[in-house]
């Protein structure tokens, strides 16, 4: 038991060399890069479209810093067995570890970059609500979605080596489809349903609702944990069905 | 656990059948597969490889044993099999102990990596735990003899330095079991002494060292139970003596 924590930090220690060289740059791109997309989408839906939605600014980088780990762990899970082929074909070790690493450096990024949030939030006179003891419960949510679709991302890619550009086709449609950009409710009404079939939206609109109005509605805290149960037992369904043949696909 | 003879099995192969599947039909990704369905389907079916057919065979605790055959036989197939990399089509593969280290060509190093962090990281793969790795690491780096290399990333390494890092680790991990496929033939001379004299000590404290080689003379100076492997099967089991004299003549040699 106590060795799998060991080999869960060693490859995560290792995932942060391999991706970054240095512990500093990790840091310093998982914040630069959602507030230059922030900035970015500041520029062209405020400032261009003018688009109404009052304290844009923290609107978008509660939005965009969670969704940066989607992206990232999500993104990186097509090819992170092939990365470790050599780690794979010689050693015997759980190897949904390996992404899991992965997602757990994503996930200390995204951590690390919430004070942020929080400073734009008191920057904007939110107050410090009580409900933020339901950040924990999403963030799990968001842990089981994420790991869940990258267990399975990742075995399957093994098989289906185009299933990269497939991810990242997907990723482009889910961004734009879950309230990132804009708040759920600005969906027309006959389309409102729609959010409840993306994974991603009630977790994005948890995050929204955490950081700028103070509440969360419990409908979409259920809903996202839901999800993250059912993504999670499906990826791992693949993944133990795929894994006895990943040392001789390599 | 079963005993005959008085000495325990630790590896045991029971009718054990490895295949092989094509799968570079796939690999064609899933737009190839889903226009070609059914063609693909009949070649995943069809198209397989056997390695391994009905073999069994044990080996017993503490015995040098030594495997041999020609090109693509399956020795490194069988290696993988017994250190829990592949999984049998068919048998079973029974190993009585936890740590297995596999030592084979390009070792189980993640190239960005430094020799140093490689030595922790592999390890704690291998099962020791990273404390105890930690105590342990300066014994490695002494015994590899890689001097300022080991702060390298081993991408940058021979596949003779490699090789050097990967034995010193292993015999740092209290192996039970020692798999060893073909590394003794990249070393320098030097560490080649150095390496079968270490896997002799082991064998005489009482590890299980199974050595797959093409050279007969490293076979008989080493172990004391040989299998040559052809056609997916056991063609002869014995000393290493009479399964060199065999092999060779097979081969026309002698
Ligand atoms: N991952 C794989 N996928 C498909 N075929 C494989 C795979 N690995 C090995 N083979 C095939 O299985 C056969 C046995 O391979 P193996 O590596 O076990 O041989 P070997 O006895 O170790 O040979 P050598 O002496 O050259 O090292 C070979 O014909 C090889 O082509
Ligand atoms: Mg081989």
């Amino acid at each position: 038991m106590n060795i799998w924590y060991d080999q869960l930090i060693e490859l995560t220690k290792k995932e942060l060399r391999a991706r970054y060289k240095t512990y500093f740059f990790g840091y310093f791109w998982s914040v630069a890069n959602p507030l230059v997309l922030a900035l970015t989408f500041y520029f062209a839906l405020k400032m261009v479209m003018k688009i109404q939605i009052e304290d844009y600014p923290l609107f978008l980088i509660s939005g965009l810093f969670p969704w940066q780990w989607v992206a990232n762990s999500l993104s990186g899970s097509a090819n992170i067995f092939i990365n470790n082929v050599s780690l794979i074909k010689k050693l015997n070790f759980r190897r949904e570890l390996i992404p899991l690493s992965m997602i757990l450096n994503d996930l200390f990024h995204f951590c690390v970059s919430i004070p942020i949030i929080l400073l734009f939030s008191l920057h904007y006179g939110k107050p410090v609500s009580f409900s933020l003891i339901f950040l924990p419960v999403v963030i799990v949510s968001q842990f089981m979605i994420v790991y869940g679709l990258s267990l399975a991302i990742s075995s399957i890619n093994l098989f289906f080596r185009d299933l990269e550009r497939i991810v990242t086709i997907i990723l482009t449609i889910l961004f734009y489809t879950t309230p990132v950009l804009y708040p759920h409710t600005y969906l027309p009404e006959n389309y409102s349903y729609v959010i409840y079939f993306n994974p991603m939206s009630p977790v994005i609109i948890l995050y929204h609702q955490l950081f700028l109005e103070g509440f969360v509605q419990m409908k979409f805290l259920f809903l996202s944990f839901c999800y993250g149960v059912v993504i999670l037992s499906i990826g791992y369904y693949i993944y133990n069905s795929l894994k006895w043949k990943f040392a001789e696909i390599l | 656990m079963e005993i005959r003879g008085n000495i325990m099995s630790i590896i045991e192969f029971r009718n054990v059948t490895k295949y092989y599947p094509n799968y570079h039909h796939i690999k064609g990704g899933i737009k190839w597969f889903l226009f070609n369905l059914p063609s693909a389907l009949s070649q995943l079916k069809n198209h397989r490889f056997q390695v391994l057919n009905n073999l069994s065979f044990e080996i017993k605790e503490g015995e040098p044993f030594g495997i041999i055959g020609k090109n693509g036989a399956g020795k490194s197939t069988m290696l993988g099999l017994i250190a829990g990399v592949l999984k049998p089509s068919s048998g079973e593969v029974i190993v009585k102990k936890k740590v297995v280290p596999l030592l084979e060509l390009g070792a189980g190093f993640h190239p960005d990596l430094t020799g140093r962090e490689n030595i922790i990281l592999n390890g704690v793969l291998l099962g020791i735990r990273r404390s105890e790795m930690m105590l342990r690491i300066n014994s490695v780096i002494e015994f590899s003899e890689l001097g300022q290399f080991i702060d390298q990333p081993v991408r940058t390494y021979s596949s003779g330095m490699l090789t050097r890092l990967g034995f010193s680790v292993a015999v740092h991990t209290d192996p039970e079991i020692l798999l060893i496929d073909e590394i003794l033939a990249v070393g320098d001379l030097y560490f080649q002494q150095k390496c079968k004299e270490t896997i002799k000590k082991f064998s005489q404290k009482g590890t299980t060292i199974v050595l797959v080689t093409h050279s007969t003379e490293d076979m008989r100076d080493v172990c004391k139970r040989a299998l040559w492997l052809d056609s997916g099967t056991a063609k002869k089991i014995g000393s290493p003596e009479e399964i060199s004299q065999a092999y060779l003549k097979y081969l026309g040699f002698s």
